[in-house]
């Protein structure tokens, strides 16, 4: 799932400084489920808000609405009348969904975000999640015994590991696994260390970002 | 700020505040009436909204009593509501309102004299802390 933090609260009311009726906009997707931007944080958020301006002797008007999910038009469409009776909207979904609830909204419709989007991440126990797939387009977990050494080694090294790995752990930080590591000790496990033979080429970035923003189209599905 | 009546929403766990409320009771302790009562059947039930939401009603604080650690008759509801008012106290204080409006004790079973000792100590909390900027 998409991992996404709440900003602070004082970054979140200097953005929202210009206006007078305000929208939050939550998002019943992974920001739900990474306790970010769902129904829940939406209620906590107008909450300290409202004593916020409370406290301020500010008369703002909070509403508050969650949606299925804001990446998607069909779920977006029925709350617009909602958002054009706001000043502006605070979106708390990850990155995609402030932009594409003003996308679907039209360009007079202000969208600002109140989650920091981080990554791609497993919920590994309650209340923690990790960073697992940096989404770069052409997956070789194949390679790598299933664990991603693009996402998880701080070098994205593909023929790892480096002098830093001490251990068993990262130089980068001492609570951080060295991903080459797990790869070598899986692989040792499974009996194929053989496969750490062959050298990995070059990695081509144009899947990634690298190759500009990018795009997935299934011409059967298409209208 | 001598005649301030503070308002503080009570949040007890069924098993040990009240048992301890009845005891103090039938025993005639005196303790202060500034507290508005909740009863929940384990303080694990008590969510960070439930106690924000008190305060931005105009509560001048939020008192949540639960068994002693190790006797929670849910086994750990008390130790969840423990992080929560932690949680509950850092969202106040982004707020600019004193984290000390929340306060969490544990009430160890039916004892009354301990319960009325709580309900004192923490209206005089609230009342040195005076009246919550959020009005009423």
């Amino acid at each position: 799932m998409i991992v996404g933090e709440r900003k602070p609260l004082n970054q979140i009311r200097a953005m929202l400084e210009p206006y007078r009726k305000i929208l939050i906009l939550g998002c019943g997707e992974c920001v739900s489920v990474c306790m970010a931007g769902g129904e829940k944080e939406v209620g906590v958020l107008a909450s300290q808000l409202r004593m916020l301006y409370k406290k301020e002797k500010r008369e703002i008007e909070i509403e508050e609405a969650t949606l299925i999910r804001q990446c998607d038009r069909e779920y977006i469409e029925p709350y617009l009348d909602k958002i054009y009776q706001a000043d502006v909207i605070l979106s708390m979904a990850c990155g995609v969904g402030v932009q594409y609830v003003g996308e679907v909204a039209g360009e007079r419709v202000i969208v600002l975000p109140a989650v920091d989007t981080k990554f791609y991440g497993a919920n590994l126990d309650a209340g923690i999640w990790a960073e697992r797939c940096a989404g770069c387009g052409n997956c070789i977990l194949d390679k790598t015994a299933g664990i991603c050494p693009i996402a998880r080694c701080a070098k994205r090294l593909l023929n790892g590991p480096c002098g830093g790995s001490q251990g068993g752990k990262c130089e980068i930080d001492p609570e951080v696994e060295c991903a080459w590591q797990l790869i070598y000790d899986r692989l040792k496990e499974r009996g194929q260390l053989e496969l750490l033979e062959d050298i990995v080429p070059t990695k081509n970035w144009k899947p990634s970002l690298s190759g500009g923003p990018r795009k997935v189209i299934r011409e059967d599905v298409r209208p | 700020m001598g005649d301030f009546e503070p308002r503080i929403v009570g949040i007890f766990c069924h098993y040990c505040a009240l048992a301890a409320q009845d005891v103090a009771g039938k025993a005639r302790v005196n303790f202060p009436p500034h507290i508005r009562e909740v009863r929940v059947l384990c303080t694990g039930k008590v969510d960070v909204l439930h106690i924000l939401k008190a305060l931005e009603e105009g509560a001048d604080g939020v008192l949540i009593m639960g068994c002693k650690i190790g006797e929670c008759y849910f086994k750990e509801g008390n130790i969840k509501a423990f992080k929560r008012v932690d949680y509950a106290r850092k969202l106040l204080e982004e707020v600019g309102l004193e984290g000390e409006r929340v306060q969490m004790y544990e009430v160890p079973g039916p004892m009354g004299s301990r319960f009325a000792d709580i309900i004192t100590e923490m209206t005089e909390k609230i009342k040195s802390l005076g009246p919550s900027p959020l009005g009423r």
